[in-house]
């Protein structure tokens, strides 16, 4: 949709900080003061970047190709026999299944509950404050707080199943994220709750950047509501709903503190790669296999962040 | 930001960025502006010092609750009143995700900093064995337990568990027993049983019970570990003794036909086990008996005074089925880490763990037995009564689970091999992940 791009750049919070867009074009000799000041003024957060995130990046990556399964360093180069060993390892075969299960019921939700709250709070309702303080509450509790609350709540033998029991809706009742098979699924709402308050408000300021008019020549053209959605506002809040599957992602991916409250679960079914890597890497010391996993988590995380880093990039050249 | 010019917003940034940079190299977390002041404030502290530090003893634990408070303080004031005027610092660290969890990875950090405690709690034999003993940062204590004694009163099996290429690494300080039963005097008697002495005898009661809708075993494995704990006591009877203790020193193979049908006991055992196992959580399986929900609790002997503690009496012990003779134990010691500060003050720490005077001081409050076969019995109640008898006797053989008999990542592989069992019942495969994690951890070739 080419609609899209007019609205860019005011809709992708969180990206704004990237790269300043000073012109080019006047830079000649004369600045050589400025260049010295600013490379002082750069030095330490570049070098702290470069040694603490991508000096380690590197270690790690190292790490995970070579033999080193005790507390003792052991540098020994292996290849990929690491990686190798790695794929065939069923806990871990299971966490990409959770992952994968987990990415699409954690993005769902917060996609879609964040749109339709946004969307409700939009349409000019009585104390939109209060309601849109409730809707963000979640994001300001911690991982683990609400994994132990939702524990308690989708624990089988009382919480939610209680609940509906004495309502007469027993048969709403589920073993939650104690079954074997979906119980990651279990998890996802748990994450969503505390997420979708904050996807809300990516998108409500995506709603509040479409301009009246826009809508107004929509109606006068004779789109109904339904058609207002599907053809003007969705399409301009593509690079929020963008940025939205871009954090859901990149939360899929390093996912820990709820899955390491709710515990791996029957035959690893809540599992998730980074509580894997943890327990490899500090339970049982086994660095080499961590670091395999640890890599793998940063090169999905490439994956998603890499196409949003350059449609930015796009966005500010044109 | 626009109106500023650039170069005044980069001067800006330049001062503050050399503000942040005197800040970071001033000393220890003093602001800035105080940092004249410093040098003045640290003099009278740097003195003291020296003279405090060659006087501590610092010592990490895991023991943060009731009972196990007041035993490591039985411990300390023994040290306290024989070697007066060292300062005892207690690092004793609670929570984590396994035993002592939270401690181990702070004492991990200090390990490999170079900046070990003068001593830690750790479980004797693999658990120490496989990680510092095995990274040359603990010394052997042969020489300690020759000036002790301690050869003549810790029985043979338990200094073997503790020693690599024959020398013991770490001081026992009390005996925990893993393969017990633990069951409810009400039911067996309903079904007019006696408790079972094997596994043959185990599956009729638990036919019998199964008749009156009453699940046998409680089973709790919303994550791993419980499951692998009662497998073990499945292992020990089908294997015997000596070939079980030779699965963790290269003499039997895990490849071995008896894992198989240990495996076979387990899938079979699991029907009849309280049907929620896999949402019940280990801390949460002795409420299952005092609930009348199972028959027993097949675990170690921290159980009774759990059970005493929540006024419930009606229960009886045995060894596990097919267990009778068979000790298998797990120990809480501590070792002597290289480069410590205070070397004298540690090995001090290790004589009182070890001394008949400390050892019943800690173990009647931790609710386990001492190491030593020499221990005043009175001191203690009429279960541990039974099992120092039992300990004097006994052939021993190391827990898995409870780090005695492998190094922990062995331990962890096992738990989850049997998790994941616990829910697919596939005995093949599980065979298959325990022989890979037995090579994995250098068990076998």
């Amino acid at each position: 949709m080419p609609v899209s791009r007019s609205n860019g750049t005011a809709t992708t919070p969180g990206g704004g900080a990237a790269a300043p867009t000073s012109a080019p074009k006047r830079r000649k000799l004369r600045f050589r003061g400025d260049l010295v000041l600013a490379i002082l003024v750069l030095m330490p957060s570049i070098v702290a970047v470069a040694i603490f995130i991508y000096f380690f990046i590197a270690y790690t990556f190292y790490v995970s190709v070579v033999r080193w399964p005790t507390l003792l360093p052991d540098y020994t180069f292996v290849g990929l026999e690491n990686w190798k060993r790695m794929f065939q390892d069923m806990r871990f075969q299971i966490d990409l299944r959770n992952l994968v299960l987990y990415a699409a019921g954690f993005m769902t939700q917060c996609i879609v509950i964040g749109f339709l709250l946004a969307s409700l709070l939009d349409a000019k309702i009585k104390s939109e404050a209060l309601f849109r303080t409730i809707f963000i509450f979640p994001f300001a509790v911690s991982g683990i707080v609400t994994g132990v609350v939702w524990r308690w709540l989708m624990f089988p033998s009382s919480g939610l199943n209680q609940l509906f029991e004495m309502v007469g809706l027993g048969f709403l009742k589920s073993k939650w994220y104690t079954d074997p098979t979906w119980g990651i699924l279990a998890v996802t709402i748990a994450a969503a709750w505390q997420f979708s308050g904050y996807i809300m408000a990516l998108y409500l300021a995506g709603l509040r950047g479409i301009s009246h008019e826009l809508k107004e020549a929509a109606a006068i053209d004779g789109a109904n509501t339904w058609n207002l959605y599907r053809y003007i506002i969705i399409p301009l809040l593509t690079p929020v709903t963008f940025t939205a599957v871009v954090l859901t992602g990149m939360g899929s991916i390093r996912v820990f503190d709820i899955p390491a409250v709710l515990g791996t679960g029957a035959a690893f079914s809540t599992d998730a790669l980074a509580f894997h890597m943890f327990q490899l890497t500090f339970q049982s010391n086994k660095m080499s296999s961590g670091a395999v996993i640890a890599s793998l988590m940063i090169i999905l995380a490439a994956f998603l962040i890499g196409p949003y880093l350059a449609s930015l990039h796009l966005e500010e050249t044109q | 930001m626009k109106q500023l010019n650039r170069r005044q917003f980069l001067k800006m940034g330049a001062l503050v960025a050399g503000g942040a940079a005197l800040a970071s190299c001033a000393p220890a977390a003093t602001p800035a502006p105080a940092a004249p002041a410093a040098p003045a404030e640290q003099k009278p502290a740097e003195p003291a010092k020296p003279a405090a530090g060659a006087q501590k003893l610092e010592i990490f634990s895991w023991w943060t609750s009731g009972g196990e408070i007041e035993a490591l303080n039985g411990l300390f004031e023994v040290y306290k009143k024989r070697y007066p005027g060292v300062e005892i610092v207690n690092a004793a660290i609670a929570g984590g995700t396994s035993s002592g969890g939270d401690m181990k990875a702070v004492l991990q950090t200090r390990m490999m900093g170079g900046d070990p405690p003068e001593s830690f709690q750790v479980h004797l034999g693999g658990e120490l064995l496989g990680s510092y003993v095995a990274a040359g940062q603990m010394e052997d204590l042969e020489f300690l337990y020759k000036e002790e004694g301690w050869d003549k009163v810790f029985p043979k099996t338990l200094i073997e568990i503790a020693s690599a290429d024959g020398k013991p690494y770490s001081v026992p300080v009390n005996i925990h027993r893993s393969n017990m039963m633990w069951y409810s005097k009400k039911l067996l008697d309903s079904v007019g049983a006696q408790p079972p002495k094997n596994w043959d005898e185990w599956f009729v009661l638990a036919e019998k019970l199964k008749a009156k809708g009453q699940p046998t075993l409680a089973i709790a494995e919303s994550g791993a570990g419980f499951t692998a704990h009662v497998f073990e006591t499945m292992m020990i009877p089908v294997l015997g003794p000596d070939k079980f203790t030779g699965l963790f020193n290269g003499k039997t193979s895990w490849e071995d036909k008896g894992i198989a049908d240990a495996l076979e006991i387990l899938k079979r055992a699991l029907d009849y086990a309280n049907p929620d196992f896999l949402n019940v959580s280990w801390g949460d399986v002795n409420d299952l008996l005092v609930n009348g929900k199972v028959g027993m609790i097949i675990q170690g002997d921290w159980t009774p005074g759990v059970l005493w503690s929540k006024k419930f009496e009606d229960f009886g012990w045995a060894p596990a089925p097919g267990n009778d003779g068979i000790y298998q134990m797990l120990s809480d010691s501590f070792g002597l880490p290289k480069k410590v500060k205070n070397r004298e003050a540690a090995i001090n720490w290790l004589r009182v763990c070890g001394s008949k005077e400390g050892q019943d001081a800690f173990n009647p409050a931790k609710g386990s037995i001492p190491a030593r076969i020499d221990a005043d019995i009175t001191k203690y109640g009429p279960y541990h009564k039974w099992a120092m008898e039992a300990w004097k006797k006994d052939k021993l053989v190391p827990s898995i689970v409870h780090g005695a008999a492998a190094k922990l990542s062995f331990m962890t592989d096992f738990m989850n091999a049997i998790n994941v069992f616990a829910t697919k019942k596939d005995v093949a495969a599980t065979h298959a992940a325990l022989v890979k994690a037995a090579k994995d951890a250098g068990l076998q070739k």
